[in-house]
């Protein structure tokens, strides 16, 4: 074991990555494993910060971060990728430096654009597992059918106030978003996100989760979110677990599915928060 | 009768899930609702009554992220 570690890591890896490698459930076999992994990160804001530095500093081989927007000075009170000389830089740019800096074994793959139906499931092709980060349902939706037709785990998360929700999507085994929420709410029902507001530290709390998550698929060790929605309140501090199932009647995934194709489920600048 | 709505246990007057939202001034279109795991379809909200020790979610959009 110590032979093989040595002939694929250098010292300075070992050394690096010695808090895993000590770990009976990830050992070398497991850190070449993420080594060797590529997660793809859509959006590169609040979910996606805490989700970039902790997988950047797990050592995984290759992160790809799909955002068309630059920093702006409101991102920065909790998306930690960013700082105060970055305002204005493309989120891409600014996070692929983020996390070269904090581990240059890492490659960074940039997108700078949009998701959409035309060019989702070329990039999703290319990753192992996919993190949803973004704050508008029809990008929400568009990520989870992706994931079904590319076949590709999905960890999604949604911030809100001070509530978090998190869960692991496996598609054609486990339920997936639209088994639950069968389409986008009606846009004039949706408060948008600056007027909804979200305590910034909700999104480490949940990207952290969601990185957690993507690792354990990555080494196969424990037992993922699926099936289980974990909802976060901050103000309680409480954690509730509620489980879901597939459902028949799914339009994507379900026994009689009518989504047979990808398409831009409404107008992604429709709004991002609800809550009566 | 007592039900459990999103893990607390509530007193509700009997009828069907749509009068459960409608009581709590709840837009239909704005929730996915599950009761004893499995998600209704909304067709079916004004069809399915609510029994006495039901566990019903009201699961909210959260599209957040960013």
């Amino acid at each position: 074991m110590e032979l093989l570690i040595k002939m694929e890591f250098t010292e300075e890896q070992i050394n690096r990555y010695s808090r895993h490698i000590l770990l009976p459930e990830v050992g070398g076999k497991g850190q070449k494993k993420i080594a060797k992994s590529r997660i793809l990160l859509v959006g590169a804001g609040g979910l996606g910060s805490p989700a970039a530095l902790y997988l950047a500093a797990a050592g995984v081989g290759t992160i790809g971060l799909i955002d068309s927007d630059v920093v702006d000075l409101t991102n920065l009170q909790r998306q930690i990728l960013h700082h105060t000389p970055d305002v204005g830089r493309p989120k891409v740019q600014s996070g692929k430096e983020k996390i070269q800096a904090l581990n240059p074994d890492v490659s960074v793959s940039m997108y700078e654009e949009r998701l959409t139906a035309g060019n989702a499931l070329k990039i999703f092709g290319d990753y192992d597992v996919v993190i949803d980060g973004v704050d508008n349902f029809p990008a929400k939706f568009l990520i989870n059918d992706a994931c079904f037709f590319a076949e590709k785990p999905l960890i999604h998360g949604g911030i809100l106030r001070f509530d978090g929700r998190v869960t692991t999507i496996i598609p054609k085994k486990s339920a997936c978003y639209r088994c639950v929420f069968k389409a986008p709410p009606p846009p004039g029902l949706v408060a948008s996100c600056q007027e909804a507001g979200v305590i910034g530290v909700l999104a480490g709390i949940i990207g952290t989760i969601q990185a957690t998550e993507a690792l354990k698929l990555i080494l196969g060790v424990g037992r993922p979110l699926t099936d289980r929605l974990l909802d976060f309140d901050a103000r309680k501090t409480q954690f509730r677990e509620i489980k879901v199932r597939r459902n028949p009647n799914c339009a994507l995934c379900g026994e009689h599915p009518t989504i047979t194709e990808l398409f831009d489920d409404g107008d992604p600048y429709a709004g991002c928060a609800v809550r009566p | 009768m007592q039900v459990k709505i999103n893990g607390k246990p509530e007193e509700i007057q009997s009828g069907t899930v749509l009068d459960l939202l409608n009581a709590k001034k709840i837009e239909p279109q704005m929730v996915a609702v599950e009761v004893n795991d499995k998600v209704l379809e909304r067709d079916d909200l004004a069809t399915t009554h609510l029994h006495e020790g039901d566990q019903v979610e009201f699961l909210f959009y959260m599209g957040g992220g960013r």
